[in-house]
Order: C-alpha cells, then sequence, then structure tokens
C-alpha cells in the first residue's frame, strides 16, 4: 500500500487521519467514494457541504429547482446572489470553492422512472432529501433494485426523521414501504400552511445523514439500519423507534407485488418534506 | 538502532509530525520499524505517546543533538 497524499492533503484530512478509525486508509476510501445526494435543498445542503469538507472524491447532485428567496432561510449552500440560477450550479460552486479534490456532477433534472437507474447506477451511497412523495418512492425502489444504500432524512415543522435502508443486505434491512406501502392520498398530504419549517432542522437531519454516509463507506460505527430517529426541535430530543421488515411489504415482503419502477404523480400544491 | 523506513519531520510541527509518522506506519508491514527525525520540542513528546494509544510499540526516543531527536516505532498493529 502506499498513499499519494499531497502536502495539502495532508494538512486538509488531518483531523481524520489522526482517529484511529479513519487513518489514512480510511481518507483513500472516502476520496474514492462516490455519494449521490437527491435534492440540494434544506437536508442536501449540510450533507453536501460536509461529504465535501470530508473529502468525498465524487459527489452527485440531483435537483431541477432554481434558487429562490424563499431558499435561504434554511438552504446554506446557496446565497442571495444566486437567486434565480439552477441549485445544482450554485451547489457545484460553493462545493468546488470549499474542496477542489471533489468532482461535483451536476444533475439539473427531475428524477425520473427514465433517468433514475442510470443516475444511481455509479454510486456508492444515495442520500434522499427530496421534499415530494414521488421522487422518494422513485428513488426508494431504485436504491433497492440496484442494492444501493440509501440514508433517508424528512423534516418538517418542528420535527426531523432519519433512518438507513440497507440495500446491499436486502434479507435484513427493512425498506422505505415497509413504513409507506404507497404515497399517501392528496387529501392527507400536508397543505402549505401546514409546511411550515425551522431552517436549522434540515441542517440537523442533514448533517446526520451526511455521518450515516461517511459511516457507510469508512465501514465504521452501526449504522442507523432498522431504526427511525426522530427529532424534536422544540424539546431537543431524540428518539430512536424500532423497524420492522414487513413480510406483506409489497417491494421487499415474501411476496413482492412490485417488481417495476413506479412514478407517481403529485397533485395540488408540493409539500416541503 | 535498526530500522526499515526513515521520515524526516525537520521543520514540521504538531500535529503534522505525528500526522505524517502514522501515514508512513499505515503503509508499513508488521514487525517493521520506523525512525522519525524531529526537531520540535512538542512533538518529541507527543509522536510516541499518540503511537502508543494507537497501540503500537515505541521502541525509543532519544536526542542526538541540541534541538533534534529521533523516535523508534515498530509496527505491531
Ligand atoms: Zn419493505
Amino acid at each position: 500500500m502506499s498513499f499519494q497524499f499531497t502536502e495539502e492533503q495532508i494538512k486538509r484530512y488531518s483531523r481524520h487521519i489522526i482517529l484511529p478509525e479513519v487513518g489514512g486508509k480510511g481518507q483513500e476510501k472516502l476520496l474514492k467514494s462516490k455519494v449521490l445526494v437527491i435534492g440540494a435543498g434544506g437536508l442536501g445542503s449540510p450533507s453536501l457541504y460536509y461529504l465535501a469538507a470530508a473529502g468525498v472524491g465524487t459527489i452527485g447532485i440531483v435537483d431541477f429547482d432554481v434558487v429562490d428567496f424563499s431558499n435561504l432561510q434554511r438552504q446554506i449552500l446557496h446565497n442571495t446572489e444566486r437567486v434565480g440560477t439552477p441549485k445544482v450550479e450554485s451547489a457545484k460552486k460553493t462545493l468546488e470553492a470549499l474542496n477542489p479534490d471533489v468532482n461535483v456532477v451536476a444533475y439539473n433534472t427531475k428524477i425520473q422512472k427514465s433517468n433514475v437507474m442510470d443516475i444511481i447506477k455509479d454510486y456508492d451511497v444515495v442520500l434522499d432529501g427530496s421534499d415530494n412523495f414521488p421522487t422518494r418512492f422513485l428513488v426508494n425502489d431504485a436504491c433497492y433494485f440496484l442494492g444501493k444504500p440509501l440514508v433517508s432524512a424528512a423534516i418538517l415543522r418542528f420535527e426531523g426523521q432519519l433512518t438507513v435502508f440497507d440495500y446491499r443486505d436486502k434479507q435484513n434491512s427493512p425498506c422505505y414501504r415497509c413504513l409507506f406501502p404507497e404515497p399517501p392520498p392528496p387529501g392527507l398530504v400536508p397543505s402549505c400552511q401546514e409546511a411550515g419549517l425551522l431552517g436549522v432542522v434540515g441542517g440537523i437531519m442533514g448533517t446526520l445523514q451526511a455521518n450515516e454516509a461517511l459511516k457507510l463507506i469508512l465501514g465504521i460505527g452501526e449504522p442507523l439500519v432498522g431504526k427511525l430517529l426522530v427529532f424534536d426541535a422544540l424539546t431537543t430530543e431524540f428518539n430512536i423507534v424500532k423497524l420492522r421488515k414487513d413480510k406483506k411489504c409489497p417491494l421487499c415482503g415474501e411476496e413482492p407485488k412490485i417488481k417495476e419502477l413506479i412514478e407517481y404523480d403529485q397533485e395540488g400544491c408540493e409539500i416541503r418534506f | 538502532m535498526e530500522f526499515d523506513k526513515e521520515l524526516d519531520l525537520k521543520g514540521e510541527v504538531c500535529p503534522f509530525t505525528f500526522v505524517k509518522s502514522k501515514l508512513m506506519i499505515e503503509q508499513m508491514d508488521l514487525g517493521q520499524v520506523l525512525k522519525v527525525i524531529l526537531d520540535y520540542k512538542p512533538s518529541v513528546e507527543n509522536v510516541p505517546k499518540s503511537f502508543q494509544d494507537e497501540g503500537q510499540e515505541v521502541l525509543e526516543v532519544k536526542q542526538v543533538a541540541d534541538n533534534l531527536w529521533e523516535v523508534y516505532v515498530r509496527k505491531v498493529k
């Protein structure tokens, strides 16, 4: 084994290298790893920032939106000057300025049945920070079919949720559809007035997503598989609920009904989830 | 003392003296000995201590000149 770190890299990653659980070996793993983040918004901003700082060598970002003033209360990758420009471009600029070691791949597109497999297939880990159910189900099913670990987080009002679906081990890991077999009917999707959100909740949950991704890449600690972490910003409490694999799950159960990707429609006012 | 690799860290300070020594030892084989040359006094305590904390075997720390030290570490894990 021989490391190829430059002087600058030794300095940049010294706090990682010092850790016995990471070392030069772990840092090299990070530099060779590929992580895909769905959504450059409230969750994607902090997770992307930390993944880039950590030296994840290839970072893919999928988003089709442009930066809006209403994003800036929480989406810390972007800034006032960039209002009106594509989010993936703004994100790429910020991340490249932070760490030139990172190859940022921008997908300025909506995730669809027709492109999701192609986009995901070359990545080691996928982070879902999307804000709508059709994307969540599509990304989940694609990760399941491709056997990619999925770090999933959601935020609303003062609450955040986080879990890891490790589809490298489909026998033991529950899946997203064990929790939510189908998207909720349109009437049950929170309306705009209900879609308030304390910006910092995205910061906390997105940062935890990055933490799970780094653990998965380094193979250290225990990933949050089969457990749902629930954060309450008002009481500053974290609770962990055990998740069970559902034998009747339409995707990963004993008699799965879902054998291919499904594209759902989102009607009405999009929630920020 | 015999050694397999030598690392001249004159001019380097903490924590980079340890960071560079650690990177070197990670690339060596079990049982091999690393010689580290230091001219920064705090590192003369910190480098051996950090290696001990990591479970490596510190064989010797010796002053060889006014402001010059050598540390010998065997890779055991
Ligand atoms: Zn399932």
